[in-house]
């Protein structure tokens, strides 16, 4: 791998059409289209094109900023909007006026955040803007996500974004007050991983359910230190809202971001967006974005191959992403693993989860349906939930929510006559916001009850404290609903 | 910046747990807060509600050391984890790996992450029972009572930003020139990263909603 001899760009963008001595991957061109400087250890300064800011990470960073006297650099390249801790009750009473929010720390957090993009003139979503939404959903809907960019958010699903061909990754806090101040980050550039999957998906196979295999297969640490490549058929086949689902999953495989090539697809969906290029910057954009998928021959360090046509509606049974089973599938025993430790923490899931090794994945009685989170948020998604639910009813005893992932999901969505086809079922229709995918607002699973739910992380108290999840794909989310089970989709659509 | 380190040394949590992922360290409900302090309150809240647990256990009630298995600190990237530990004392976590956002949010904080093979670790979770750990960032090892000596790697730049407490914005900040330089090219070929301020100024709803 002659990664150490690709040179810091010095006065033109690979992607611009400049060769490079070698085959490049995707990612290694938007590194080296971003390096501003090499330390002879190899670290880089590395400039930042897109900054994404919510109420949760950032109240530090700008606290920060105020008390060394320090500006943001670029707020043309920020936005904020507040997503975590929003309520998704209504916002507004009868007469259009906003209702305050119960929670007086959430109130305070939201608040802090209204005040620093103001202080620092951060172009802003309010929480009662059309537009409000998860962050990474909200991202590409504005096209403020664009190929070839490095996007950064404090929020370790900021992976979502690669799906649109960015180096997007999560950071904390302290990065965060970095790209404020500077607009860059001090990296080292990350080995590469290929997960290229082949073949066709089945009936009832979504693009969740090829993230959920390959956590499974790689594991949940199975990526660290890599940044992946989504390649092959399936994943060209996917729709953008679609390869925004398994890129947002790519960190759960442990990876800081998980790319997707553009292509026409990405394009296409990008074209007219707000905050996407227009006129004849659109057309130099996308002549550049054609330079971007790696080269025939480029070289990545590692490479999994998963066949697409294999895969299963699958779902978590445990407390860790990579604890996937396909639904057809039985809780695993523990002592089924060779790994004394993964034996370990198999048994402490399962007793968490309240299953029994052996117990048939189908047929687990649910008492909680969340169908939302920037996993699985967007309107297909919705297409895909209602299409079950249509003409059926949420099981009795089970509470059933939609969260769309943005205003606009909303908007569409009930253009299309989706929230009626929702509550009509029994499912409650709800305000954008992250919701009960970390139970920050007042959206929770009590303790000891459990969650079928499109969001993208089943750990201990994830979605309450005590709270059990399994997280599976929109159609499946919704089949669980209807029969109060954990069910099979394709017997249901079939 | 934290203060500079050079030596950790104190007794040690001997957990070796693995995929402790950030919402163990820190679970949700405490992220609600604007400032860095006071969350080690909330640190390892589920583990600490079960009886006889190690964080609560007087023999290593204030350890400046965590032994951990591999994995630690997955999800989130949220830096209270980081916070959470600091505030309970804690000035270095040995485990055989971490996830990379944990490990960028310990060193700015002024925690050393330290990577040690499985055995090392599952060596160093026995010896911590009853004994004191050790970390040098000067020698890059880790000693024990019991005459262990690991050596370690360390980033160079993170390990003279932990023992020199540099200021990493600061840092950068002297590097405006370079940056500048950057933007201009920037704007010659990608014209179209440049937002258009289309945001800039909109706050919808000022009406008393927070
Ligand atoms: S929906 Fe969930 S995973 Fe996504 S940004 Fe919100 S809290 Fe994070």
């Amino acid at each position: 791998m002659l990664r150490e001899d690709l040179h810091p760009r010095t006065d033109a963008f690979i992607s611009a059409g400049i060769m490079a001595s070698r085959p490049l991957t995707l990612y290694e061109k938007i590194w080296a289209d971003h390096v501003i400087e090499r330390r002879d250890d190899g670290t880089c300064l590395i400039y930042i094109d897109r900054h994404l800011v919510h109420e949760v990470t950032s109240p530090q960073a700008f606290a920060g900023l105020a008390a060394n006297g320090r500006r943001v650099r670029r707020p043309d390249l920020t936005l904020a909007v507040p997503d975590h801790n929003l309520p998704t009750s209504p916002r507004v009473d009868a007469n259009g006026h906003p209702l305050p929010i119960a929670d007086p720390e959430s109130a305070n957090q939201l608040a802090a955040l209204r005040a620093n993009v103001a202080a620092f003139g951060v172009p802003y979503i309010d929480a009662l803007a059309p537009e409000q939404g998860i962050v990474h959903v909200v991202g590409p809907e504005q096209g403020f996500t664009l190929p070839g960019t490095t996007l950064v958010c404090g929020d370790s699903h900021t992976s979502a974004h690669g799906a649109l061909g960015a180096l997007a990754f999560g950071i904390g806090t302290s990065e965060v007050e970095h790209v404020l101040a500077t607009q860059t980050l001090l990296l080292k550039q990350s080995k590469t991983m290929e997960i290229r999957i082949d073949g066709t998906l089945g009936f009832g196979v979504s693009a969740k359910d090829v993230v959920l295999a390959i956590i499974g297969r790689i594991g949940a640490a199975g990526g660290t230190g890599y940044v992946v490549e989504y390649t092959g058929e399936v994943i060209r086949a996917l729709s953008v809202e679609g390869r925004l689902t398994v890129s947002n999953m790519s960190i759960e495989g442990g990876a800081r971001a998980g790319l997707i090539a553009p292509d026409e697809m990405t394009f296409a969906y990008l074209k007219g967006r707000p905050m996407a290029p227009a006129g004849e910057l659109w057309d130099r954009a996308v002549a550049q974005w054609r330079h971007l998928p790696s080269d025939p021959g480029a070289q990545y360090d590692a490479t999994v191959r998963i066949d697409g046509s294999a895969i299963a509606p699958s779902l978590t049974w445990g407390t860790s992403p990579e604890d996937v089973v396909p639904i057809t599938g039985v809780v695993p025993d523990p002592d089924s693993f060779a790994d004394p430790a993964k034996r370990d923490s198999a048994r402490k899931s399962l007793h968490y989860m309240g299953l029994t090794p052996g117990t048939a994945m189908q047929g687990v009685a649910v008492g909680h349906v969340f169908i939302g989170s920037c996993t699985n948020s967007r309107i297909e998604d919705l297409r895909a939930a209602a299409a079950v639910a249509s003409g059926r009813r949420v099981a009795d005893g089970v509470r059933a929510m939609v969260v769309p992932g943005s205003g606009l999901v909303k908007r569409q969505a009930e253009a299309e006559g989706l929230d009626r086809v929702f509550t009509a079922a029994g499912f409650e229709w709800r305000e954008p916001g992250c919701s009960m995918c970390l139970a920050m607002n007042p959206d929770k699973v009590p303790p000891g009850e459990r969650c079928a739910s499109t969001s993208n992380r089943n750990f201990v108290g994830r979605q309450g404290p005590g709270a059990r999840t399994h997280l599976l794909s929109p159609a499946m989310a919704a089949a669980a609903a209807v029969t109060g089970r954990l069910a099979d989709v394709r017997e249901l659509m079939g | 910046m934290a203060d500079p380190i050079t030596t950790v040394h104190g007794t040690a949590y001997p957990w070796g747990a693995k995929n402790i992922d950030t919402d163990i360290i820190i679970p949700a409900h405490w992220l609600k807060t604007t400032t860095r302090e006071g969350l080690g309150r909330g640190a390892f809240e589920s583990v600490r509600a079960q009886a006889g647990n190690l964080f609560d256990d007087p023999r290593y009630a204030g350890s400046p050391i965590l032994v951990a298995g591999e994995n630690f600190g997955c999800g989130s990237s949220r830096e209270h984890a980081a916070w959470a530990l600091g505030d309970l004392g804690i000035k270095a976590v040995i485990a055989p790996s971490f996830s990379d956002i944990f490990s960028g949010n310990a060193f700015k904080n002024g925690i050393v992450t330290v990577v040690l093979p499985q055995d090392a670790v599952d060596r160093l979770v026995e010896v911590a029972r009853d004994g004191s750990i050790t970390v040098d960032l000067e020698t890059m090892t880790v000693t024990t009572d019991h005459q262990d000596r690991l050596q370690f790697e360390l980033d160079p730049f993170r390990r003279r930003c932990l023992m020199e407490g540099l200021d990493e914005i600061g840092l950068t900040l002297a590097q405006d020139t370079a940056i500048s330089k950057y933007e201009s090219q920037d704007a010659v070929y990608r014209p179209w990263i440049a937002g258009r301020g289309r945001y800039a100024g909109i706050a919808v709803g000022d009406g008393g909603r927070t």
